[in-house]
């Protein structure tokens, strides 16, 4: 099939980016959208030119590395799918693709399509995990877990920190990624006794990292990969509060 | 050089414990004089540096994926080993530790296996206590599942991402370190180079990805947990970032390599589909634990899988392996399916693929209980490949996957260059010949959250007078220098092959040469291809963009010419074991019926290899292997 691309162009973070035409020829519909970027790529060096940087790493959709706006979409047209998991079957013989890099203030452009994402990293860092010192852990059957409380909290545990949601949402908020975190956590008896201080500081964290505020649109479930669901940003609003009123006390 | 492996005195089961008891300790208030270096963040390198943070040392940690959290330990799906016997099914650490040597071909030092298994116990309540959602049974208890190669149940997981949820859980500890600045985060950062000074691992140098420029840091030790190099052969199941690179520097620099050319080759990834491919992708082999794996008795069958009635399909795992059946270990798995495909039975479009049949497992437990135990690997299938597996089987088909080879550590980890320790993958320890499923992800966690606390602790107890170490040394000079060539002559090459071009020839000559089957004369051939092809490469690849800039094509070149001289060195290990063991198959080596003839009498050691410079043949020095507590036997799992 043949393709012809848009893609933003932007040398650093610095300089002014622009739109780029590029026309592929003659792909395999079975290609991965990044594969077609490869190819795009073999072509531009071949040619003399530089190659377009995007990020990735697994391309099996696990680790989060990659994604971009597909005709402005978050990781493309398919629901629940990364962008290293979206081929080329999903789009039109002859289509016109429109390729940019996730844009949020919280997600400067580095170069082309790759953005700065480690706001994640230092939300996590404020208080996105359980305070445990190696080699100090009881028997792991000591605390019991039903069956359900586990699946629910690992349906939030399943964020890969993409940054679609972000990307995504008119306001740049990152509060399904945070909510996520803090559910998985809180559901389970061993994250729920660090609950206030998690919620306070990561909430903390996330208001100083330029990210935006939460006004309810629901877009970032619509184009998570991982299906995250919008559940998890209600409860985190119910734990900011609930650690309001017991840090008051 | 005599390799000495400093295992402990006494009984198996008292040798880890006997080492700790002895272990030099560093005074907590002289810890924070101290400073580490740890590369890599996946479960060996975030657990590593996490607990050394914790203990009170100044630790960099460095990765060059954008986040710790994308470390490739992130995508193992199928899960843990831990013999903690819930499933009262007669597991014990000694049972986990003979199926492992025996799974390993008998290829691994008993002391390590044991500790492993040792030490596995723990990993669990580890992970449960950083609040890794491990699947539960309706009463709370941890469920588990078994894994290819063992009879009991001791795969621990989380649905079909363990290794997400362990790397989260490790990356978590990782972040509240860096929050509490016990630990310097430094992602985008891929190092270059080790530093020496007086013979001891003393610091490295890095290369920022995003602004190009080279850095130097300092440390009283270095560990590596780079993870395997797998990706050499081009389409394989690893990340496409994955690389020997860390490690291959190292060597360079006096480490020794053992057993480069154990590469494991999984039975059950995606078949490829076409030459544009980037990476192959794996389907958790816990699959196997409801899959049934078959191709058509009929050569260059036509008809479509359903079509083909029960008496006209040959499920050849289980016609040759009765009592292990789809379960048979990897290698075993593995190296029946090319058998079945070179014999052209195989099924898909390019005939390289077998089946992997889920309709009597939906037929008798539902299609509701494979959804809730595999739905998201079905998934992946369906979005990977177009087709729903609920309603025909998968294809699958081998594909490379794990290093047992790298680094040469002995019992503390540590390699043969004083100060440099290499932990998960990076190191060969603990798999022997063949990985067993779900023993990596715990080799990996173990080493870095119980074993290198202590073991490091006991090599800085003598760095306490050492001083801080200075970047300004003349070492770190000449080795900033040196990358800083290295890369100005990438540039200036100018040529007309990309190094993707590069790095896929090699891969093909090394899956047809040095792959799943071996023989001397391919070995040799290849050798000689991998040296024209080096050649070429440095005569003709072009790498654009700039030096001194993010350029993900500069990061490229630079592993994919550690690759050639890798590739070089699996050849020859490969060449010097005449014998058949776990993922070694020398065809010249083998039974009557086609399965592995072991040697032991002549083949019972670890290879080590010493890097003897640039096309010279390197030089081999061998680590005895001593069983005491079990005498190797022919593995059989007929
Ligand atoms: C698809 C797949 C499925 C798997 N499934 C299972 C399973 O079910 N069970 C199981 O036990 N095992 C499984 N494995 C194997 C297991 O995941 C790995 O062996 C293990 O996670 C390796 O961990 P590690 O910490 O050693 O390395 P990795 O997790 O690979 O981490 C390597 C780290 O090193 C960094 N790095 C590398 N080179 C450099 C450099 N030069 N400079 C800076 N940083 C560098 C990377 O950034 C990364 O952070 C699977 C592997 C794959 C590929
Ligand atoms: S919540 Fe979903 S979209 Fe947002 S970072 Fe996590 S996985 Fe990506
Ligand atoms: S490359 Fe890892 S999720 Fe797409």
């Amino acid at each position: 099939m043949d393709l012809h691309l848009k893609i933003w162009r932007q040398k650093d973070k610095q300089s002014e980016g622009k739109l780029v035409s590029y026309d592929l020829k003659e792909l395999n519909p079975h290609m991965s959208f990044l594969e077609m970027l490869d190819t795009l790529n073999e072509k531009l060096i071949t040619e003399g030119d530089e190659p377009v940087e995007f990020d990735h790493d697994c391309r099996e959709g696990i680790c989060g590395q990659c994604g971009m706006m597909i005709n402005g979409i978050a990781h493309g047209p398919l629901k629940n799918t990364t962008t290293c998991q979206l081929h080329l079957r999903s789009f039109k013989n002859g289509e016109t693709i429109l390729i940019e890099p996730f844009r949020a203030e919280a997600f400067p452009v580095k170069k082309d399509l790759k953005v700065d994402r480690s706001a994640f990293d230092r939300i996590i860092s404020s208080g996105g995990f359980v305070s445990v010192n190696t080699g100090q852990a009881p028997d792991a059957t000591a605390i019991a877990v039903t069956h359900q409380i586990a699946e629910e909290a690992f349906d939030s545990a399943a964020c890969i920190g993409c940054g679609a949601c972000v990307a995504t949402c008119k306001n740049g908020s990152a509060a399904l990624f945070t909510s996520a975190k803090i559910t998985h956590m809180v559901l389970l008896p061993q994250g729920k006794k660090e609950r206030n201080e998690r919620v306070l500081n990561m909430v903390t964290q996330m208001d100083h990292e330029l990210f935006g505020h939460c006004s309810n649109t629901e877009a970032c479930e619509v184009e998570c990969p991982q299906g995250i669901s919008v559940l998890n940003i209600a409860r985190m609003n119910y734990e900011y509060g609930r650690a309001l009123f017991f840090r008051k006390k | 050089m005599i390799l000495n492996s400093k295992i402990p005195q006494g009984p198996l089961e008292q040798k880890w414990d006997n080492y700790k008891k002895k272990a030099k300790l560093v005074n907590p208030a002289n810890r924070k004089k101290l400073d580490v270096i740890v590369v890599g963040t996946g479960l060996a390198g975030s657990s590593i540096a996490a607990s050394l943070g914790e203990m009170g040392y100044n630790v960099k940690s460095f990765c060059f994926q954008d986040s710790p959290r994308r470390a490739h330990s992130v995508a193992a799906q199928g899960g843990v080993n831990a013999a903690k016997n819930y499933k009262n099914d007669g597991d014990s650490v000694y049972r986990m530790f003979v199926d492992t040597l025996k799974g390993g071909d008998f290829r691994a030092r008993e002391a390590n296996v044991y500790r492993m298994a040792e030490c596995s116990l723990n990993l669990i309540d580890q992970a449960v206590a950083q609040g890794v959602p491990f699947g539960r049974e309706y009463g709370g208890y941890l469920n588990n599942r078994s894994f290819g190669g063992v009879q009991v149940s001791r795969t621990f997981y989380a649905r079909g991402q363990t290794g997400q949820q362990l790397l989260l859980g490790a990356y978590q500890e990782l972040m509240r370190q860096v929050g509490k600045g016990t630990v310097q985060l430094y992602s985008r950062h891929e190092m270059l180079d080790l530093v020496m000074i007086d013979g001891k691992a003393r610091g490295i140098i890095v290369r920022n990805l995003d602004t190009g420029e080279i850095e130097r840091h300092a440390a009283h030790a270095v560990v590596l947990a780079t993870g395997g190099y797998g990706k050499i052969y081009y389409l394989s199941t690893l990340a496409m970032g994955c690389n020997g690179s860390a490690i291959w520097r190292a060597h360079k620099k006096g480490a020794l390599m053992a057993s480069p050319s154990w590469i494991q080759v999984h039975p059950t990834s995606l078949p490829q589909s076409g030459d544009y491919q980037s990476k192959l992708t794996l389907m958790s082999e816990s699959l196997r634990n409801d899959g049934r794996i078959w191709v058509p008795l009929k050569a260059d069958e036509t008809r479509l899988p359903n079509d083909i009635p029960e008496n006209e399909r040959d499920y050849y795992l289980e016609r040759r392996y009765p009592a292990f059946g789809n379960l048979a270990p990897r290698d075993i798995s593995s190296r029946a399916a090319k058998e079945r495909i070179d014999a052209g039975f195989g099924i898909g479009p390019l005939k390289n693929a077998v089946y992997l049949d889920f309709s009597k497992a939906i037929r008798e437990q539902g299609k509701e209980k494979i959804q809730e135990k595999y739905g998201n690997l079905f998934d992946m299938y369906l979005k990977i490949t177009g087709y729903n597996a609920y309603n025909e089987p998968m294809m699958i088909s081998p594909s490379a996957h794990f290093s047992m080879g790298g680094l040469w550590v002995d019992y503390e980890l540590m390699t043969t260059i004083p100060g440099l320790f290499a932990l998960g993958e990076a190191n060969f320890a603990d798999h022997g010949a063949n990985r067993l499923g779900a023993n990596s992800l715990l080799q990996a966690s173990v080493d870095g959250y119980f074993i290198a606390p202590y073991t490091i602790a006991n090599y800085l107890a003598d760095e306490i007078h050492t001083g801080k170490i200075s970047p300004d040394a003349p070492e770190f000079e000449t080795a900033e220098n040196a990358v800083k060539k290295q890369i100005q002559d990438f540039m200036d090459i100018r040529g007309t092959k990309t190094v993707d071009y590069f790095h896929k020839t090699l891969g093909k000559l090394l899956y047809d040469y040095c792959g799943l089957a071996r023989n001397e004369e391919g070995l040799k051939y290849a050798i000689g291809e991998i040296r024209k092809l080096k050649q070429e490469f440095y005569r003709d690849v072009r790498v654009s963009g700039q030096g001194d800039k993010m350029n993900s094509e500069l990061e490229k070149a630079g592993r994919v010419a550690d690759y050639f001289e890798i590739g070089e060195l699996m050849c020859y290990d490969a060449l010097t074991r005449n014998e058949s063991c776990g993922a070694h198959f020398r065809e010249e080596f083998q039974t009557p019926d086609g399965e592995a003839l072991r040697n032991d009498t002549e083949y019972q050691f670890i290879s080590a290899w010493a890097w003897a410079g640039e096309n010279r043949e390197p030089e081999l020095i061998r680590e005895p292997l001593i069983f005491e507590e079990i005498q190797p036997t022919v593995r059989s799992y007929k």
